[in-house]
C-alpha cells in the first residue's frame, strides 16, 4: 500500500480507538474499570501491530517504517503497557479514567510519529504531540496542589525548550534551504551560524532529555505528578527523545564535529555528577528516581560521543535494560505509596519481611540500575562505556567509574533499608494483585535474561 | 526580490527571540512566562518565512512550518492557561513564587 493511512496503521488505529473511548465517555459510561481494560486493550493491541513484520517503506520523506523504528516503538509501547498495569488500581478509582486513556493514547501516537520521522516538521509535531498532553496528565490528581503545579512546570519549561528548537532549526532551514534529515548534512556548510543552530537545537534536546544544565524542572515535576506519569516520564519519554537523539540529531551534528566531543564529555561529566550528587540527599522518593534518573542520562549520552554501529546498538541495549530495571522500581514504588499515602523513602523499610517478592523486585532492579555484574544493567553500562570511550583520556573512565561507586553507596541504602531495617509503622499491607506481580516478574526475568544471553544484542545489531 | 529586507527581519526576529528568553526567566507571573515563551515561538516563525521568501522563493518547506507552528501554539497556550486557572483555584494566586509546594 503506498496510501499513508498503509504506513502509519498503529496510530490509524490508535485513532478509531480514541474516538471509541470518546464515544463511550459521551454516552455516559462512567466506570473507570472499563476505561482501564479498554486502554490496555488498545496499549496491546498496538504492540500486535507493531511487531507484525512489514517490509520497509517511506512517505516520501516524512515518515519512514524501517526494523529499527518498529523496535522502539514496540519497546515504548511494551513500557506503557506495564505502567498502565501498574497505576490501574489508582486509574480505576479516579473519575476520569476515559480522559486519562484518550491523552495517553494520543501520546503514544505521538511517540510513535517522533520516532519514525525522515523529516524536522513530522518531528516537531511528534515531540508536542507526545508532551502537551503529558502535562495534562501531570496535573491529573486534581485535588493536590502539588500535581497543578508539577503540571504548570512540565508546560512552562516544555514550550521554552521548544522555542530553542524551533529557533535551530529555522536557522538550518535559512542555511539549508531543507527539513529534511537526509539532506541537512549535505547541504550544512560549517559555520558561525550552524554552530549557533546546532546549539540551541542540542539545548531544546537536552531540556527535553532533562541533561544537566537544563535539568531544573526535571525533580519538581517528577514529585508532583501521580505515580503512573512519573514512571511514564522516566521511562517511555525520555527513552524515545534518547533514540531520537541518535536519529535525528546524529545525522545532523557532523557540521560541528570538531567542537562536539568536547562539548559532550563535559555534560557528561556534569549530568552524572549532579543526578549522583543530589540523589545522595533526597528522602521523597520520587526526587531520588529522578535524580538517579537524571545520572542515567549522562550514561545515554556517554554512547552519542563516537558516531558508530556499536555505540547506538548500546545505547538501544542500555534503553532495554532501563526500561525493565525502572518497571520493577516504580511497580512496587506505586503499590507502597497507595498503601502508605506519603512519598518517602522510608516506605522502603522492612519491607523484605512482609513481602520478599517484592524487595526482591526492587533490589534486583537497584543492582541493575548501579550496574552490578550478573545484571544487564552492569552489561548495558560496559558497552556504554566501551563504544563511548574510543580515543580519549583514561581520566574521564576513571571518573565515571568514580561516579558509579558513589551511587551504588544510595542504591544500597534502599536495599539495606528493605533487608535490614524493622518496619517502623505496622500498617495492613493488602497483597499484590496479579498482574502486577506478573509485570515484576517479567522485569525481573528480563533483567537476568538479558545480561546472561546475547540474543538482543545480536537481535539490535541485525536492525542496522 | 528586494534581497535587503532580509537583514532587518532576521535582526527582529533575534531581537522578539531574546526578549523572550529575558522576559521568561525574569517576570514571576505565569501569563507572562507563558507570553514570553509565545514570543519564542513567533520569531522562529518570522525566521522562517523570511528564509523561504527572500532566500528559497520555489520551496514552501518554511510556510507549511509556520502553519503547523502557529496551530500547536495555540494547542500549547490553550493547556497551559487551563492549567494556570487550575493552579489558580488551589492557591489563588498567578505568582510562580506562590507555587511553592515542591522543595
Amino acid at each position: 500500500m503506498n496510501t499513508i493511512l498503509g504506513l502509519i496503521p498503529v496510530e490509524a488505529f490508535l485513532f478509531c480507538w480514541i474516538l471509541l473511548i470518546l464515544g463511550l465517555k459521551i454516552s455516559g459510561k462512567n466506570s473507570g474499570g472499563l476505561y482501564v481494560n479498554l486502554l490496555l486493550l488498545g496499549v496491546l493491541v498496538a504492540i500486535g501491530l507493531v511487531a507484525f513484520p512489514a517490509p520497509n517503506a517511506q512517505f516520501g520523506d516524512l515518515i519512514h517504517v524501517n526494523a529499527l523504528n518498529r523496535f522502539i516503538r514496540g519497546l515504548l509501547y511494551l513500557g506503557t503497557f506495564f505502567i498502565v498495569i501498574q497505576s490501574s488500581s489508582w486509574l480505576k478509582k479516579h473519575d476520569h479514567a476515559a480522559e486519562f486513556s484518550i491523552l495517553l493514547l494520543v501520546v503514544l501516537s505521538g511517540l510513535g510519529l517522533m520516532v519514525s520521522t525522515g523529516n524536522l516538521l513530522i518531528f516537531y509535531l511528534g515531540l508536542e504531540m507526545a508532551s502537551i498532553p503529558l502535562a495534562a496528565m501531570a496535573s491529573f490528581n486534581l485535588t493536590s496542589k502539588m500535581s497543578g503545579e508539577s503540571g504548570l512546570k512540565l508546560i512552562l519549561s516544555s514550550a521554552f525548550s521548544s522555542g530553542f528548537l524551533l529557533f535551530g532549526i529555522s536557522l538550518i532551514f535559512g542555511l539549508t534551504g531543507t527539513i529534511s534529515i537526509a539532506e541537512i548534512p549535505v547541504n550544512l556548510a560549517n559555520s558561525t551560524l550552524a554552530l549557533i543552530a546546532m546549539v540551541m537545537i542540542f539545548s531544546g534536546f537536552a531540556f527535553k532529555l532533562s541533561a544537566v544544565p537544563f535539568h531544573f524542572w526535571t525533580a519538581d515535576v517528577y514529585q508532583g505528578a501521580p505515580m503512573g506519569i512519573t514512571a511514564f516520564l522516566a521511562i517511555v519519554s525520555k527513552s524515545s527523545i534518547a533514540f531520537v537523539f541518535l536519529t535525528v540529531l546524529f545525522p545532523i551534528l557532523s557540521a560541528i564535529q570538531q567542537v562536539w566531543p568536547t562539548v559532550l564529555i563535559a555534560l557528561i561529566l556534569l549530568t552524572i555528577f549532579t543526578g549522583n550528587i543530589f540523589a545522595l540527599r533526597q528522602s521523597s522518593l520520587k526526587r531520588f528516581l529522578a535524580f538517579s534518573s537524571i545520572a542515567q542520562v549522562g550514561f545515554i549520552l556517554m554512547g552519542m560521543l563516537v558516531p558508530s554501529e556499536k555505540a547506538a546498538v548500546s545505547v538501544l541495549y542500555f534503553l532495554v535494560v532501563y526500561m525493565f530495571s525502572s518497571i520493577c522500581i516504580f511497580g512496587v514504588a506505586q503499590w507502597l505509596e497507595e498503601q502508605t499515602g506519603k512519598d518517602s523513602l522510608s516506605n522502603f523499610k522492612g519491607l523484605y519481611k512482609e513481602n520478599p517478592f517484592a524487595a526482591w523486585s526492587v533490589a534486583l532492579g537497584l543492582f541493575s540500575l548501579a550496574g552490578i555484574p550478573p545484571t544487564a544493567g552492569f552489561f548495558g553500562k560496559f558497552f556504554l562505556i566501551g563504544s563511548g570511550f574510543q580515543g580519549v583520556s583514561v581520566w574521564y573512565v576513571v571518573l565515571v567509574g568514580l561516579n558509579m561507586v558513589i551511587s551504588l553507596y544510595y542504591y544500597l541504602k534502599i536495599v539495606k533499608y528493605m533487608f535490614m531495617n524493622e518496619v517502623i509503622e505496622e500498617l495492613e499491607k493488602p497483597q499484590m494483585a496479579l498482574p502486577l506481580k506478573i509485570s515484576l516478574g517479567i522485569g525481573m526475568l528480563a533483567i537476568c535474561f538479558l545480561g546472561l544471553s546475547n540474543w538482543i544484542v545480536n537481535h539490535l545489531s541485525n536492525l542496522f | 526580490m528586494n534581497q535587503e529586507l532580509l537583514t532587518p527581519l532576521l535582526i527582529l526576529s533575534a531581537f522578539l527571540f531574546f526578549t523572550g528568553v529575558y522576559g521568561f526567566v525574569t517576570r514571576r507571573n505565569m501569563i507572562s512566562m507563558l507570553m514570553s515563551a509565545e514570543l519564542m515561538l513567533n520569531s522562529a516563525n518570522i525566521n522562517f518565512v523570511a528564509f523561504n521568501k527572500f532566500l528559497y522563493p520555489g520551496k514552501l518547506d518554511g510556510m507549511f512550518f509556520t502553519l503547523f507552528i502557529i496551530t500547536i501554539a495555540a494547542a500549547e497556550a490553550a493547556l497551559a492557561i487551563a492549567i494556570i486557572i487550575h493552579v489558580y483555584r488551589q492557591t489563588k494566586s498567578i505568582d510562580v513564587k506562590d507555587a511553592d509546594q515542591l522543595i
